[in-house]
């Protein structure tokens, strides 16, 4: 078109009306494009999110379903001792329990109960124990008991252990697998939800093995974190940003701070047990010390989600308050910082939310051992979630393999439900001004 | 510190806006003078925003501070209460005395200067408080109530004094932003007038409010000069002309010409201030 080579301004209305539309189209075009690509990007990263979430949620549900048996066990008078409860074998009582339930008996060898044995928790037989040293008048009677299968025999019943493999490659033969299906085929087996995953702590039976113990270690660590990361990092930021002279030295700790905030994790375990383990002698493995070194991790990130909050707050209130007489503490307290809350505490809770899912550093601290139960204290033993997955991935029982992946959907949660705690504080303080 | 009047008479009965003969106009003009600068220099770091300025602001009467943008009226305004302290890199030079003591002077603490003299800004800003909490800041801060009776009786003596009470006496405890703009200036008169100031300064208090607004702001400010001394900066010249008694021309940093705003208005010295006045430039 010749018209569109000429200058604006010499062009006739209706050509540039033409250029216009012309143009309009492809512009529309584009804004079509741009749009289609925001899309793909945002399906791509859920994709991403769902196959991740979801594998997890797969390999991790069937922790929650447990298959228990109820049999009936007389406690024979002359294998139970009153006054030595703990010398009987429970766990040959309950097998032969269970031989008698299939109708078998044990051979002399005891070849037989060894195997039934290797099907059953020897959580059954503690519960016998329990009992017998609770009150010793139970002896001589059947008492019904209720227990889970062992790891194994779970496995065989969610179709992890199949009969296809040859015998000598699997942990059941096939004498027992007929007897767990006989079981099945009887009545004898209940399906439940496995509350004891919950409820209980590490064990080397995985059948008997939960997370409490790790959670409430990771609970204690995160209080202290947070009692020690959030005044310090909230005071630190409210001095260096509201009455620190702006000069070299705040420039050079602003640099520092945020440098800190970037340092590899592990760093600060290896600062934790160089000083606050072999120089303060802080107990190992401990809440106290995992708090310690997590609150020196977090303090940077506190700092600066503080500043940046305090800078937020507009300079007409900081005016107002000194225009009435008060001073700069009093100015800073009673009216920037309270009006920098929301941003703070999301801060703070979300750097909290950080620390909960670190395992490096608590490695370093000795966070990795087997801590059969719920700590004593906060300088007991103890271990936390992150750490807990990590034992269970490298154990070599396969029944561990779901757990570990049942542990991840806890850590999940828990970090959920503290991301939804920060929203909802700062929905809470925003909605009062 | 002025004691608070008692609440009989804080609204005199004299009507808000009356014809001021030339002798009156002289005798306000003749109260002694409440706040007294002399060569006053300020500088923001390199650059120099005010030279040598020479300005007696007399007692219970309204002084305007008039003229074009940037000529350092809001500066000069903010050396009275030493609000140029928060702004790094400001340096005052020169004396300005309150009732005869230097406020830059060393033994001067900020913090009590600015109970004394109190300072309305352009855009209101009221904590974002309760309207109860915003006026009872000050006097708690200050520890002028000794008990809770006595607290809620300032709080109520000054929203009467700034007008505001009769809209807002059902709902004190909601919060101060809540109001409408014009209530939110006469919310900040009232938690200035509440630590019972001697001076107010007011920096361009009506630019951001409707005529209507803006005529009950006057009529307050009518009020109130009774009592305080009271320093306006304004870009309307119709508003200097109805408020003040006493008018100051600032031009390019320097004060120009100082008097009787009678006569700044209809017989200015300076040609400066005539051709602002006409409107020839500003």
């Amino acid at each position: 078109m010749t018209d569109a080579t000429l200058p604006a301004a010499t062009r006739s209305p209706d050509a540039l009306k033409r250029a216009v539309e012309a143009r309009l189209k492809q512009r529309y075009a584009q804004e079509m494009r741009f749009r289609l690509y925001g899309r793909i990007a945002i399906i791509i990263a859920l994709s991403f999110l769902v196959l991740l979430v979801g594998r997890i949620v797969l390999q991790g549900y069937s922790t929650f379903i447990d298959y228990r048996i109820s049999v009936p066990v007389h406690l024979d008078a002359s294998r139970v001792d009153r006054n030595d409860p703990a010398g009987a074998n429970y766990d040959l009582m309950v097998a032969e329990a269970i031989l008698a339930k299939l109708g078998e008996k044990d051979d002399e060898v005891g070849e037989a109960s060894s195997k039934v044995m290797q099907l059953m928790s020897n959580d059954l037989g503690f519960q016998l124990l329990k009992m017998v040293r609770e009150d010793p008048s139970v002896i001589g009677k059947t008492i019904t008991v209720t227990g889970p299968m062992r790891a194994d025999s779970a496995l065989y019943y969610k179709g992890e252990i199949k009969r296809s493999t040859p015998q000598d490659s699997r942990k059941l033969d096939d004498q027992q697998l007929g007897w767990l299906d006989e079981l099945k085929a009887a009545g004898a087996i209940r399906t439940g939800f496995n509350i004891g995953f919950l409820t209980r702590s590490d064990s080397t039976e995985p059948e008997q093995a939960g997370v409490l113990g790790a959670v409430v270690g990771s609970a204690m660590m995160l209080i202290i974190t947070a009692l020690l990361a959030v005044p310090i990092g909230v005071l630190a930021a409210t001095y260096l940003e509201e009455f620190a002279p702006k000069n070299r030295w705040t420039d050079l700790i602003e640099v520092n701070i945020n440098n800190l905030a970037a340092v590899p994790s592990i760093v600060y375990g290896l600062l934790g047990l160089a000083v606050f383990i072999n120089w303060l002698n802080v107990p190992r493995s401990s809440p106290l010390v995992g708090g310690l070194v997590m609150a020196l991790m977090a303090l940077p990130t506190v700092i600066i989600a503080t500043r940046s909050a305090l800078k937020a707050v507009p300079p007409s209130i900081r005016e107002a308050a000194l225009g009435v007489g008060a001073s700069r503490t009093q100015t800073v307290f009673h009216h920037v910082l309270p009006l920098a809350m929301p941003g703070v505490m999301t801060g703070a809770i979300l750097s909290l939310a950080h620390a909960l899912g670190e395992t490096a550093p608590l490695l370093m601290i000795g966070m990795v051992s087997f801590v059969p139960g719920v700590p004593e204290g906060f300088t007991g033993a103890a271990t936390v979630l992150p750490v807990q997955v990590f034992i269970w991935e490298n154990a070599s029982e396969r029944a561990f393999h779901e757990r570990t992946a049942a542990a991840i959907l806890v850590l999940l949660v828990f970090m959920i439900v503290m991301n939804l705690a920060a929203i909802l504080v700062r929905r809470r303080f925003e909605r009062r001004w | 510190m002025t004691r608070q009047r008692d609440d009989a008479q804080a609204h005199s009965a004299t009507p808000l806006h009356i014809a001021v003969s030339h002798d009156e106009a002289a005798q306000a003009v003749a109260h002694p003078a409440k706040v007294v600068a002399r060569a006053v220099d300020v500088f923001y770091g390199e650059k120099q925003a005010l030279f040598g300025v020479d300005l007696d602001v007399p007692d219970k009467a309204v002084t305007a501070l008039i003229g074009p943008s940037g000529c350092g009226k809001s500066t000069f305004l903010r050396c009275i209460n030493r609000m140029n302290d928060t702004i790094t890199g400001c340096r005052v030079a020169g004396k300005i005395e309150l009732d005869g003591s230097d406020v830059n002077d060393r033994s001067v603490d900020p913090v009590v200067l600015r109970a004394r003299v109190g300072m309305v800004f352009q855009k209101p800003n009221p904590f974002p408080k309760t309207i109860f909490e915003n006026v009872a800041y000050g006097p708690r801060i200050h520890g002028l109530a000794s008990d809770k009776a006595e607290l809620e009786a300032i709080v109520e003596s000054s929203l009467k004094r700034a007008s505001l009470w009769a809209e807002v006496s059902d709902r004190l405890h909601q919060p101060g932003t809540g109001l409408s703009g014009g209530q939110q200036q006469r919310l900040v008169i009232a938690r200035a007038i509440a630590v019972s100031p001697e001076v107010i300064l007011m920096d361009e208090p009506c630019s951001a409010l409707d005529p209507i607004a803006t005529a009950r702001i006057e009529e307050l400010i009518d009020e109130l000069r009774t009592q305080y001394c009271i320093v306006i900066v304004t870009h309307s010249m119709a508003q200097a002309a109805r408020v003040s008694q006493k008018t100051g021309f600032f031009h390019l940093g320097k004060l120009v010409e100082a008097g009787a705003t009678d006569e700044i208005f209809t017989n200015p010295r300076d040609s400066r201030t005539q051709d602002y006045i006409t409107g020839r430039f500003g």
